[in-house]
């Protein structure tokens, strides 16, 4: 425990010292809802030194689920009356017909699991209710959702099928870059996702785009050095790819994983929230995989994807605008009633600044402590 | 008396009671989560109606006027844990315990219990009987008498198992003078040991009952504890029992209700190893879960060491320490220092507990 805090100390000096030494202001990006948070636990933030940023980038599955996809699951539930199984933040996040926790309230069966398996357990022992599992998150979660549909068709279960809206992280890091809105000297990349597809796969953004990034675990020492490494790199302009999370990700990955995922899933061209459909950026069930596509078996269209007015969340996943210059936020859009996903999702980053913009809100109310700083009254 | 400031909620400045333009919408079950849903369904729809000097408090027991040297505290919750058995206890443990901590937190010594029955039909006998065993037992722990009650069953179908009421009277010394109000910068928070631990192993029992853990539920009578407390330290300025919302949600509501920041040292607040790795598992953070068996105290700070002293002589509160302070800062937030230095804004959880996805 000493020795770690140590370490993490050493690992902090190295990040101010270095940060010192480049002299000008330069912006991180993470690309994982796991690092968000832990980033946000840790307090991580609040010792960065003051010419480096770190922004939160579309990591956070929920944040990146396209709306289509919230109101596909919600015609599921409402108007063919399935078992709608999902995982917890996923049931806050408001389509166009409001959200699974008020379509629950309405008298739809909608359900929280821990994992994609649980769904299939349901399934097994309601046989006279249809089942969906709502398959959302990216590399991490996809090979779950992909045993579980193995396991299915081994049973040949005909009342499971999963709504899958998985996503791939490596085309939308590319398509951020190539868009050009992001401006980020480098990434800090997901360690659990990494676990699956192995580092060589990013060798690209700094060989191609000249960008440095570093694999990143999630205690405060690996977030530290992961940060350390970063701003070294780019002090130096050297850009280059570092594995710090080497206890768990190797060069190639889980090639048993890939080979669930590539025999069940194909990559297609999917919606993200706010960044417009990117190339090969989804996974989507292989046609042998019909039966348990609920989009093929009830007969579903994607909707078009029309996002609340006014809502910035695409334009905040990318680092684009802080949530703060969004028109909705704190302004009807709040954590106890979000209207875009990065207000839902504890990973989102308007929920994180909502905590600390309540200082302003705490500001206009004048308290009675205020009131007694004042010398309004006494104790 | 109810000197307690009522509670302002985001957008419903001061004391002032805002009616809402209308009902819309429909329960969900973060209204019943004790969190930010809950602080809304209270102001919008309750007290604009039933609001009175006696209600408004929101204190977790009513103070009512009584004759002599002493008042009475009042208090009422609903039990409907699912499952209603876990490990460390059951919803009958649990239904003499919470009120009772209820009445205790408030000053009250606690007279007496009224305990509601809802049964389901088809539920089993034998489990009825094992709950008001564990009720029995959990009555003499506190030294407290369930005194009068009422038993309906409900058809199969229109509720789950069992569901318990009860509803507790204490009494109250005059002299007793607990009061966020009373709170000032410098003042100590202490809490009787580690947290999160009631959450967690109903949570784990749940949702991943074939996760073997030793983790239990710390569901226990506090009245005791509390009065080895009060006797050495008689001037603890404000007690709250961290249930529903955890720690997080006590430490917000005091930074709220004193205008002050309550700033919490994530290196003294105790949470067991087991504890950490199942709140890992669950998605959930161990200070945002729910306690049965943990109070939150703040007190002068140079009664800090009695008062920990008084504690750690009882059962209950072995492990008891500061685990932090109110701060000089008028922000009414509520900051955690985090184990490597750096600060974070602690939000009272919003309601449902709702598990990340990865």
């Amino acid at each position: 425990m000493e020795a770690l805090k140590d370490m993490t100390a050493k690992a902090m000096k190295r990040l101010h010292d270095q940060a010192a030494q480049a002299d000008r202001p330069m912006a991180f990006m993470e690309v994982c809802g796991t690092h968000t948070m832990s980033v946000f636990r840790s307090g991580l933030r609040s010792l960065l030194p003051d010419n480096v940023t770190l922004l939160s980038g579309p990591g956070c599955p929920v944040c990146v689920t396209a709306q289509s996809d919230i109101d596909m699951l919600i015609a599921l539930a409402c108007d063919h009356d399935v078992t709608i199984c999902t995982y917890g933040d996923m049931i806050r996040v408001p389509g166009a017909r409001g959200s699974l926790e008020q379509a629950r309230g309405d008298g739809a069966d909608v359900r929280v699991v821990y994992s994609s398996m649980d769904a299939v357990d349901i399934a097994i022992h309601e046989p006279d209710r249809q089942v969906v599992f709502a398959a959302v998150g990216f590399e991490t979660t996809a090979p779950a959702t992909a045993a579980a549909i193995d396991r299915a068709m081994k049973l040949k279960l005909d009342n499971f099928a999963a709504l899958a809206s998985h996503k791939l992280v490596m085309p939308a890091v590319g398509a951020l870059i190539d868009g050009g809105d992001v401006q980020v000297d480098g990434f800090l990349l997901p360690g659990h996702v990494s676990v699956i597809i192995g580092w060589e796969i990013y060798k690209p953004i700094p060989e191609k785009y000249g960008l440095p990034c570093v694999v990143g675990g999630f205690e405060d020492e690996q977030l530290a050095v992961a940060m350390a490494d970063l701003v070294q790199m780019v002090r130096k302009g050297e850009p280059g790819l570092v594995n710090q999370y080497p206890q768990a990700v190797s060069a190639e990955g889980n090639l048993f994983a890939q080979q669930v995922l590539e025999r069940v899933f194909e990559p297609q061209d999917v919606p993200w929230r706010g960044l417009g459909v990117i190339p090969k950026s989804g996974l989507e069930l292989r046609p042998e995989y019909a039966q348990f596509d609920a989009k093929v078996k009830f007969g579903l269209e994607r909707p078009p994807d029309q996002e609340p007015k006014g809502c910035r969340c695409g334009e905040v996943i990318t680092g684009g605008v802080t949530p703060a210059e969004c028109v909705l936020f704190d302004n009807g859009c709040t954590p106890t009633h979000p209207i875009g996903p990065c207000m839902v999702s504890s990973e989102g980053t308007c929920q994180a600044w909502f905590k600390y913009h309540r200082v302003k809100i705490n500001a206009q109310r004048k308290t009675r402590a205020q009131r007694m700083t004042a010398g309004e009254v006494t104790v | 008396m109810t000197t307690a400031p009522s509670k302002p909620i985001d957008g419903t400045p001061g004391s002032k009671v805002k009616r809402a333009a209308g009902p819309r919408g429909r329960v969900t079950l973060a209204h019943g989560g004790g969190g930010q849903l809950t602080d809304e369904l209270i102001h919008d729809a309750i007290l604009p109606r039933l609001g009175n000097s006696l209600l408004n408090g929101l204190l977790d027991s009513a103070y009512l006027p009584a004759t002599g040297d002493e008042k009475l505290a009042m208090t009422i919750d609903s039990y409907v844990v699912q499952p209603w058995k876990f490990p460390g206890g059951d919803i009958g443990r649990l239904a003499v315990c919470g009120t009772v901590n209820d009445l205790a937190v408030c000053g009250g010594e606690p007279m007496g219990i009224a305990l509601g029955l809802i049964l389901a039909e088809g539920f089993e006998m034998s489990a009825v009987h094992e709950v008001l065993d564990s009720i029995a037992k959990a009555g003499q722990e506190a030294g407290v008498p369930v005194v009068t009650g009422d038993t309906k069953v409900v058809g199969r179908g229109q509720s789950d198992g069992i569901y318990i009421t009860t509803a507790g009277v204490g009494r109250v010394s005059k002299r007793m003078n607990l009061s966020p109000e009373r709170i000032q910068p410098g003042d100590v928070i202490i809490v009787n040991g580690p947290v999160g631990e009631h959450g967690l192993a109903v949570m784990l029992e749940r949702e991943m009952p074939q996760v073997k853990s030793v983790l239990r539920s710390d569901a226990a009578p506090l009245n005791g504890l509390i009065k080895a407390l009060m006797s050495d330290v008689p001037d603890v300025l404000f007690m709250r029992d961290a249930t529903r919302s955890g720690l997080a949600g006590v430490a917000c509501d005091l930074a709220r209700d004193t205008g002050w920041r309550v700033t919490l040292d994530e290196s003294r607040v105790p949470v067991r190893p087991e504890a950490q790795h199942a709140a890992d598992m669950l998605g959930l953070d161990p200070l945002e879960v729910a306690n049965e068996g943990k109070v939150v105290a703040v007190v002068r700070p140079y009664e800090a060491d009695a008062a920990i002293k008084a504690m750690r002589q009882h059962p209950l509160g072995r492990e008891a320490g500061v685990i932090g302070h109110v701060e000089g800062v008028a922000d009414g937030l509520c900051e955690l220092r985090t184990m490597i230095g750096g600060r974070r804004i602690i939000q009272k959880p919003y309601g449902e507990q709702l598990p990340r996805i990865c």
